[in-house]
């Protein structure tokens, strides 16, 4: 049966395993906290988190980082809630 | 409760679009109920946002690594364990 790109476990790989540890950055705590007041406001929940992650494109999953994960999370399920309109997160940064 | 402590189950292999929380190395694996943990929202609902009602029991579930992974060289009666959704589970002989 095929699977989703996350859905990896005992998944082959003759790749070394990344152990190491990093610093979080302040944007990697910042996007934690969005995602924990987003829950506490009712805007968001941690399986709608984990959807908006898994529905990613698999090359973009395959490159992003943890968090970055995240914060491609919360655009995809917040502008599906209108809570963001399509394409505002990006017409802001190019301020 | 469909299931208790003790009782053999397998898990369903059913193709499910969308998110679910069942890993797929387990799907169509024999396991064992090892406890029941209680009643849960159910994630593949609430992953829409829906509230995830009716509540779901979920099972601790005990497989043997062999049976899991066909070429498992560890020790024969090593286990892993696993939280699994009941209507992720079939009764098994």
């Amino acid at each position: 049966m095929e699977r989703a790109v996350h859905d990896r476990g005992g998944t082959p790989t003759d790749a070394p395993i990344d152990r190491t540890e990093h610093e979080l950055s302040d944007w990697e705590l910042l996007t934690d906290a969005l995602v924990g007041a987003l829950g506490g406001e009712g805007l968001m929940n941690v399986d709608e988190l984990r959807r908006g992650i898994e529905s990613m494109p698999a090359d973009e999953y395959e490159r992003a980082s943890y968090y970055e994960r995240w914060l491609s999370s919360i655009e995809t399920i917040l502008t599906e809630k209108g809570v963001l309109a399509p394409g505002e997160l990006d017409a802001r940064l190019a301020r | 409760m469909k299931f208790r402590a003790g009782q053999r189950v397998r898990v369903a292999v059913r193709p499910h679009e969308g998110h679910h929380r069942t890993p797929g190395y387990l799907k169509g694996k024999p396991g064992n109920i090892e406890l029941v943990h209680g009643s849960f929202t159910n994630p593949e609902t609430r992953a829409y946002g829906a509230d995830g009602l009716p509540l779901q029991p979920v099972y601790l579930v005990g497989f043997q690594q062999r049976e899991v992974w066909p070429d498992y060289r560890g020790d024969p009666g090593d286990r892993i364990y696993v939280d699994v959704f009941e209507h992720w589970l079939e009764e098994a002989e």
